[in-house]
Parts: structure tokens; sequence; C-alpha cells
């Protein structure tokens, strides 16, 4: 049953990539996208990788779809059709694909437990998870202990993106920013959100809490189930982020002002390294957790539970950031 | 020969090449950015599919259970990160086109190639 499945989606997601790039109305390749994720974020169900679902359903289909319509908003839903390099492409990409494919007859087996990637440090992490921190979810314990630095790293990649986003969209032209002194501030149509339409405001304002709601048992049972920090930023900023959509930008940025946003963003990435520095001050190694408690196990659990919220508030503080940076920014 | 497993390296393959032409062949630069994150959930699913096991199950160890196949949850941990540094780096592209799109008044690459020259 399961091999059908696979088949079904694995087609069904190549049949919506082709119309993705087929189509010339950027506005339905953007709507296609969310499909597209939802199909992948399924299909890394159906191969064992729930945390990995989780993450894929939160930012492919609700943060990304959001932040690739506020872009569009910004330039031109329609794409002129300029056919040069059609057909050099197509070969090149036909012979990769044939390339690629050939590959594939010498790959390792689906599925095979003795592919050279599970005798590895795999089965070491499933073995020594129990004995070390003793919790259910091997996902988390590697994401936040074993390779504790990964993780940092790509905090910071998140964080630094954040800044970049901001740097490149804060900034507003100078012929605007002088014309808008002058001129009395009228609302757009963004800033007041779907506030005049009844059914999708009434279902939205149910909704939100419970996406929020949702987002911090994602957060905060991470290591009994799937989730975790990454997870938990990217769903409570899709619930802030419906929010806004429902009743306006400036609404939201009255929840959520932009200075908590910037503690956020930064706290998160500040509080991972702390941790880390502070088990370097109780005698142990950078980013060692067993130090932080008389019992090395639950000093592990409080290592992985404190690094996970320092995740998930620069994850969510800087999606909320990029999304306001687009919305905030009017087209010229 | 396990026909399911080689299916879904020729997905992989497939939606790799997909993304690649959209990059290549198109000129518009929001849909050049479409194709690159295409590209690389190609390589996601890649990574996710090396990952599982025959009969194996997530991850999680269940109270009372003994004796499970877990799939290999390394993968996972890795293409967990890299879709949230995924979406970010995204974001920063969409942050150039709007700017690009500010300044040339086109997110057309000929038409920016165009008045770039003159």
């Amino acid at each position: 049953m399961t091999v059908f499945f696979g088949v079904f989606l694995l087609t069904l997601l190549l049949i919506v990539a082709i119309a993705m790039v087929r189509t010339d109305n950027l506005f339905v390749a953007v709507m296609l996208g969310g499909i597209f994720s939802l199909l992948m974020a399924t299909i890394f169900f159906l191969l064992d990788a729930p945390d990995v679902a989780l993450t894929e359903a939160a930012v492919g289909a609700g943060v990304s779809t959001v932040l690739y319509l506020a872009a569009l908003a910004l330039t031109a839903e329609r794409e002129k059709i300029h056919t040069v390099h059609q057909i050099k492409a197509l070969v090149v990409v036909t012979t990769t694909a044939l390339l690629v494919i050939f590959a594939t007859f010498d790959n390792v087996q689906f599925g095979d437990p003795t592919a050279p990637v599970h005798v590895h440090v795999g089965p070491w992490y499933l073995e020594n998870t129990q004995r070390y921190m003793d919790i259910p979810n091997v996902v988390t314990a590697i994401l936040g202990s074993f390779r504790g630095y990964d993780t940092l790293g790509e905090l910071f990649v998140v964080f630094t993106a954040g800044i970049g986003v901001l740097f490149l969209l804060g900034a507003r032209p100078k012929k605007d920013t002088e014309a808008a002194e002058t001129l009395i501030p009228q609302q757009s149509e963004t800033s007041e959100g779907l506030r005049n339409y009844l059914i999708p405001r009434l279902t939205g304002r149910l909704l939100v809490p419970i996406i929020l709601l949702f987002g911090l048992y994602v957060q905060f049972h991470g290591e009994y189930s799937p989730g975790g920090g990454f997870q938990a930023g990217a769903i409570i900023a899709t619930g802030i982020i419906l929010y806004a959509l429902l009743e306006g930008e400036a609404a939201a940025l009255r929840v959520v002002p932009q200075w908590m946003l910037m503690a956020l963003m930064a706290g998160g990435a500040l509080l991972y390294g702390m941790v880390g520095i502070v088990g370097m001050l109780l005698g142990g190694q950078f980013l060692d957790y067993s130090v932080l408690a008389d019992n090395p196990v639950v000093g592990q659990q409080v290592g992985i539970l404190l690094i996970e919220l320092g995740v998930g508030m620069t994850v969510s503080g800087v999606l909320l950031s990029i999304f306001h940076a687009f919305a905030a920014r009017d087209k010229y | 020969m396990d026909w399911l497993g080689v299916y879904y390296y020729w997905a992989f393959a497939a939606l790799l090449m997909i993304g690649f032409y959209a990059v290549i062949a198109k000129s518009n630069l929001i849909k050049k950015l479409i194709g690159l994150s295409m590209f690389q959930s190609a390589v996601f699913l890649l990574y996710i599919t090396m990952g599982k096991i025959d009969d194996g199950t997530a991850p999680i160890y269940h109270e009372g259970v003994s004796q499970q196949i877990f799939s290999n949850p390394l993968p996972q941990v890795l293409i967990l990160t890299a879709i949230v540094v995924g979406i970010s780096t995204v974001a920063l592209g969409l942050g150039i086109i709007v700017r690009i799109q500010e300044e040339y008044g086109s997110i057309e690459e000929h038409e920016i190639l165009g008045i770039d020259e003159r």
C-alpha cells in the first residue's frame, strides 16, 4: 500500500513541478508551490521523517507562499515570454538527467539497511541517545546536543539572512520619504487586511489561537514527539502572519511590536550561545550540557530545552521581521 | 531490482532537472528563484530517501516497545535545519529582486541586461 502511495505522490509532485515551471502566471506558480510543499511533506512522512514533514508543511506551504506573494505584489504578476536559451537548456538538462538516472543503477538499493549511510554514525546515535539524555525523539537529541555546533551555525545563517533582508528593504528611496512627509498617510489596501470580509475573518480568528497553541505544544514537546524549535518558530510565525493578513499589518505590529521582533531575533541566538558559554564556565566544553545540572542526563535535557527555545525565538523573530519588511514596503 | 526505490531516485533526478531548467531557461527572476528552491527540494528528497530503512519507523522511542527498526535520523536532522535556512535565503533573494525591480523597473533578465548595456 505504501508503495502505491509513494509512486502516486511522486508522480503528482513531478506534474505539479512541471506546471509550476510552464505557467507564465507567477501567481499560479506560487499557489502551485504551496501544493508542491504539501506533497513533499506527505512524502517525507511516508519516508519516516515526521520532523522534516512538519517543518516542510509549516515553512513551505505557510511562510514561503506568503513571502512569494508579498514579492509579487511589489514586482509583476506576469512573466514575459522570452525564448532564447530554450533549446540549449533542454539539451543540457536532458543530458544531466540521463547521467543522474544512469548513476541510480549503481546506487545502493532503497531501504537497504546495510547501505553505507546506515553503518557509520547513525546507529551510534540511535543506541546512545537513551544513555546520554534519555529522551525518546532521537532527531531532537542529535539536533540539540550531538550536533549542537551545526545547529548553532544554521541558526546564525538564519539570523544573518534576516538582517540582510532588513538591510535591503528597510531603507526607502529618498524621493519617497520627502513625498511621504508632505502627504497625509493614507490607508493602503494591505494595511486594512480582510477586515471587511466577514467569512474569512471569522474562520481566521478561530484558527489563529489554535495555531499558536499548537506552535507552543510543538516547541515544548519536541523531545517526546516530532517537533522542536525550528518547526515551532515557523508555526508561530504563520499564526501571527495569518492575523496580520486578517486584521491588517498595523494590528499585528501592535500585538508583536518591532522591538519585540528584534529582541526575539537577537535574543534567541544569544540564548543559544550563552548556554554554551555557561557550560564552559561550569567546567565543561562549549555546548556540553552535561555540567548544567548535578545529574549529566538532566543537564542534557535542560540544555536541549533551552537551545530549542533559542532556536524557536530566532526563527519566529526572523520570519516575522522578513514578512513585515515585505509588507511595509510600498510599490515604487 | 526494487523498482519503487529506483523510482524515488528517478523522481529526484527529474525534479532536480525541472528546477535547473527553470534557472537557466527562464528570464523572469522570480521564476528562477522558484526553480532554485525546487532544485533544493530535490536534494532534500534524496537525503530523506537515503535515510529510509525497510520496515523502519520514525526514530522516536516508544515506551514498552522494544526491538524497533528506526530509519536513519541523521539525514533528517540535516534536512530539517536546511529547510528553514532555505526559506531565509529565498527571502533574501526576493528582497534583492524587489530592489532590482525598484532600480530597473523590470525583473526580466534580458531587459535588465539591455538597460545595463545602454
